[in-house]
């Protein structure tokens, strides 16, 4: 049972790395992309291929997992995020969507729709859990920074940024470059847990659930996607025991339609929690009490 | 000293104009703007004025002539580009980073000095770590000038119009210009705002060096402020000259009353 428990906690972990990239892109640089699926099946093919065929070791099967799926992102972005208008989202969905259908269509090399077995063993609970401090780590350093602050600059108003000298092109090109290898990373981390990959796992639902995912925990918070992948990602697994169990995905859609009523800016908004954060917060509590003894 | 001045010019618009479709926004339009100038450019709704703002930072490409900043030719250049030679702006329906905190705007707008690469701040190296100290040091400063700082945490969007103006033209001040151009900075201000707004301007010249060009409607606004003023009318360039020469310019009075038919 602990090893159940286990395997859900490390799959939530793998999933959230693709959330947190996905956050970058639509929370914080305000880009909607319905095919990041595709890039963690890119990565997942490409490290359970080249470790499987080549024996490489898996190490430099994830980095080339991750430098595929950036390539392939930054060769959609390149032309499609210069446009004004959807054709940036239509890309993403075209993108997903061969992804999958190449995959299933070259059974020689990745086993087709039936699936691709004997993947090499990688990822434990432990590197799950290591890569996953690190990427929050990198990710919360990257938005303090001025590359960060200029995304969000893009998010809020593409002109005005441009008016203060940020390369509104090369910035949404960065933000996809960096969901791209993230959703890369989470892929092959899945294949060398799952040690089997078919494509039906990368389909457009799955690139849904990310999106919806960020825009639950609230666009252009990290915690925020944080908070809300440890929530969604293991609540169909939760709901899978006793009475329940036929309603999970009800109770799923349910979960979701409360959150869009109750708090349409997603669960933490734009805020992000900090420990100065709270100690203001704290402060504030503390002076409205005393001003109300005083009256 | 008309030959000095020329020389000084910070930006010069050679005979630029241009069309939308068959439409044309600005004629053949020349004017020159000498450095440290409050400069004022004025004329009734449609007139082309904040056609030509957008031209200056490349926002519209020209149809035809010349724009020279610091005696370089800028259009064609992206507007990122021209916005790090030194021109800023504000915009006539304010454009401010709605849901960010006032701080946040300005330090988002503060990127000119910062010479850290990507991989400096993913992985917040030391170099990274000090220069954003600097920065953030030098966005309490500005604050505090602008007489921002008491909103400091506020989000943007939240904060009364008055300010709100304020803090755009502190965001464009916080990218270190030589130039700033103010489109209707006084839109929509009650007479208290706009002497407020009148003050604040006639600081940002006087304290920083910083020339401005402003376009606006509240005459009280453009007569005090400006050295020099040009007024268009249906894209063409009406007159030219002081404010005093402006205020009693028959064609200036013409375009803005009209002509009385009965006389």
């Amino acid at each position: 049972m602990l090893e159940y428990w286990l395997g859900v906690a490390t799959l939530t972990g793998i999933y959230m790395i693709a959330v947190l990239g996905v956050s970058i892109l639509t929370g914080f640089t305000g880009l909607f992309s319905v095919g990041h699926a595709g890039f963690m099946a890119i990565g997942a093919y490409t490290s359970a291929l080249l470790t499987k065929t080549y024996g490489i070791p898996i190490v430099l099967g994830v980095i080339s997992a991750m430098t595929a799926a950036l390539f392939v992102g930054l060769l959609i972005g390149y032309p499609t995020l210069k446009l004004k208008g959807d054709y940036f989202v239509i890309a993403t969905l075209g993108i997903g969507q061969a992804t999958k259908l190449i995959i299933e269509n070259l059974p020689d090399i990745t086993g087709g729709a039936r699936g691709l077995t004997g993947i090499p063993s990688g990822s434990s609970f432990t590197t799950v859990l290591i890569i996953v401090v690190v990427v929050i780590w990198i990710l919360s350093n990257f938005l303090r920074s001025k590359q960060g602050r200029n995304c969000v600059a893009v998010r809020e108003d593409e002109l005005a940024a441009a008016s203060i000298g940020t390369k509104v092109a090369s910035y949404k090109l960065l933000a996809m470059g960096i969901s791209c290898a993230l959703c890369g990373l989470s892929g092959a981390l899945l294949a060398h847990y799952m040690q089997y990959l078919s494509p039906s796992m990368f389909s457009i639902v799955k690139s849904d659930e990310l999106v919806m995912t960020v825009i639950l925990g609230g666009t252009g918070s990290l915690t925020g996607s944080i908070i809300a992948s440890l929530i969604l990602i293991p609540l169909p697994e939760v709901l899978r025991f006793g009475a329940i169990q036929e309603w999970r995905m009800v109770f799923y859609g349910l979960l979701v339609v409360l959150v869009i009523i109750f708090k349409p800016s997603g669960l933490m908004g734009n805020k992000e929690f900090s420990i100065a954060g709270m100690k203001r917060l704290f402060k504030n509590i503390g002076l409205k009490t005393r001003h109300g003894r005083v009256k | 000293m008309q030959n000095k001045e020329a020389i000084e010019a910070i930006l010069e618009l050679k005979h630029v104009s241009k069309n939308f479709g068959g439409i044309t926004a600005s004629d053949d339009i020349c004017i020159s703007v000498p450095r440290g100038h409050i400069y004022g450019i004025i004329g009734p709704n449609g007139a082309g004025k904040t056609t030509l703002f957008n031209m200056i930072t490349g926002v519209y490409d020209t149809t035809g002539g010349e724009i020279y900043f610091k005696g370089k030719k800028i259009n064609g250049l992206p507007t990122a580009v021209i916005a790090k030679l030194g021109i800023a702006r504000t915009f006539q329906n304010i454009r401010l980073f709605g849901s960010l905190s006032v701080y946040d705007n300005i330090l988002t707008a503060c990127q000119k000095n910062i010479t850290y690469s990507l991989l400096d701040s993913l992985f917040r190296t030391p170099k990274c770590r000090k220069q954003e100290k600097v920065m953030a040091e030098y966005c309490e400063e500005l604050l505090e000038a602008v007489g921002l700082i008491e909103y400091r945490d506020q989000q943007a969007d939240n904060l009364p119009y008055g300010l709100q103006r304020r803090l755009e033209i502190a965001r464009a001040m916080a990218t270190t210009p030589q130039l700033i151009l103010l489109d209707e900075p006084a839109a929509g201000m009650n007479e208290e705002e706009s002497i407020a707004l009148t003050v604040f301007v006639q600081s940002i010249r006087d304290k920083y060096g910083i020339t401005i060009v402003i376009i606006d409607h509240h005459m009280d606004v453009i007569m005090a402020l400006c050295d020099h003023i040009t007024v268009l009318n249906f894209g063409q360039l009406l007159a030219n000259g002081s404010p005093d020469e402006i205020q009693t310019n028959p064609d200036v009075i013409e375009a803005y009353l009209g002509v009385d038919d009965e006389c």
